[in-house]
């Protein structure tokens, strides 16, 4: 049972996350998630405002289903799975972590300064949130994929496509954490 | 019930983006502080295997359940779109500690906040196809 509590190693994760690319293959699907986000605006009725999204969403309940499974195996693993959500980081990282302003980095999953309820509530913290959110579905879907159809599916398929927007998931990540966010907090 | 198995699925593909601690902000940028193998492992073995996967799909020894070959769709050419796109995710991904997949395993999580960010998110892809034609692609 501690194999299944205790954090999993990254021989274990990556290999069980190439199955689950090979389940949806399987099934006559695909494997991607940030599509979903074109399905959500598609059903909130963004077709009356770009035509793009005038594509059927029923057709893709397939992964909307997909995706509620992802909310549901994230409830399982924080109520009976997971019993210490402490993250082992390199000490080096909790170091440079608390001289940006940002504390207890690894006592637990996520940090307070940004997903607090106090963060939440303050503009600054509301402004980091809905800025992350925005450059990430912005990006996906100008890239056409993210970490998952991009980096899982496009990188196993060897696509040059793929590796230019890996390439440039590392810029921009680089970018934000070497250049960026020492000023934010 | 024809969806269960992707219900099932990503259930699955939830516990282990949880359990690897590849939800965690902390994990992403440890990983591009270049501090800790552990997200480079988690990547780059579900590629290796991906590899091997999609050369037995190649080569029709593994099939779909129809027992028909899998077809895998070739990403959209452009280095621009590729690229750019890309960096300003990468932007999106260090600043929020969440790719899409763990967004949605956050809120499973009961974590308040992703909340803004999946809005954010959902946002950015609708404002990407209102302007995607002032782009470079």
């Amino acid at each position: 049972m501690d194999y299944i509590l205790n954090p999993w190693p990254w021989y274990v994760a990556g290999p069980l996350i190439a199955f689950c690319m090979y389940l949806m293959f399987y099934f006559g699907k695909k494997f991607g998630v940030s599509s979903n986000l074109e399905t959500i605006c598609s059903m909130a009725g963004a077709g009356k405002l770009v035509n793009y999204f005038k594509f059927d969403w029923k057709k893709n309940k397939w992964n909307l289903t997909f995706v509620a499974g992802l909310i549901i195996g994230g409830f399982i693993a924080n109520q009976w799975l997971a019993p210490n959500q402490a993250v082992a980081l390199n000490p080096d990282v909790i170091q440079d972590l608390s001289e940006i302003g940002i504390q207890n980095a690894g006592a637990q999953y996520l940090p307070d300064e940004i997903f607090s309820l106090d963060a939440l509530f303050s503009l600054k913290g509301f402004l980091v949130l809905i800025g992350a959110g925005l450059l990430v579905g912005f990006g996906a879907r100008y890239a056409g994929g993210c970490t998952s159809g991009h980096g899982i599916v496009g990188l196993s398929k060897l696509y040059k496509e793929s590796f230019i927007a890996v390439g440039g998931f590392f810029i921009g990540g680089l970018i934000m954490t070497w250049l960026i966010l020492p000023y934010i907090f | 019930m024809k969806y269960l198995k992707f219900l099932l699925v990503g259930i699955f593909f939830g516990i282990v983006l949880f359990k690897a601690e590849v939800i965690s902000w902390f994990r992403i940028y440890e990983m591009f502080k270049f501090k800790s193998f552990h997200m480079y492992g988690v990547i780059g073995s579900a590629v290796v295997i991906g590899l091997v996967i999609m050369f037995l799909f190649k080569k029709r020894k593994l099939k779909t359940i129809k027992g028909e070959a899998v077809h895998v769709e070739p990403k959209k050419k452009g280095v621009a779109k590729n690229l750019l796109g890309g960096i300003i995710f990468g932007l999106g991904w260090a600043l929020g500690g969440a790719c899409p997949g763990p967004m949605f395993v956050l809120l499973g999580k009961g974590v308040v906040a992703i909340i803004v960010v999946l809005i954010g998110a959902t946002l950015g892809a609708f404002l990407y196809h209102a302007f995607k034609h002032k782009l470079p692609h």
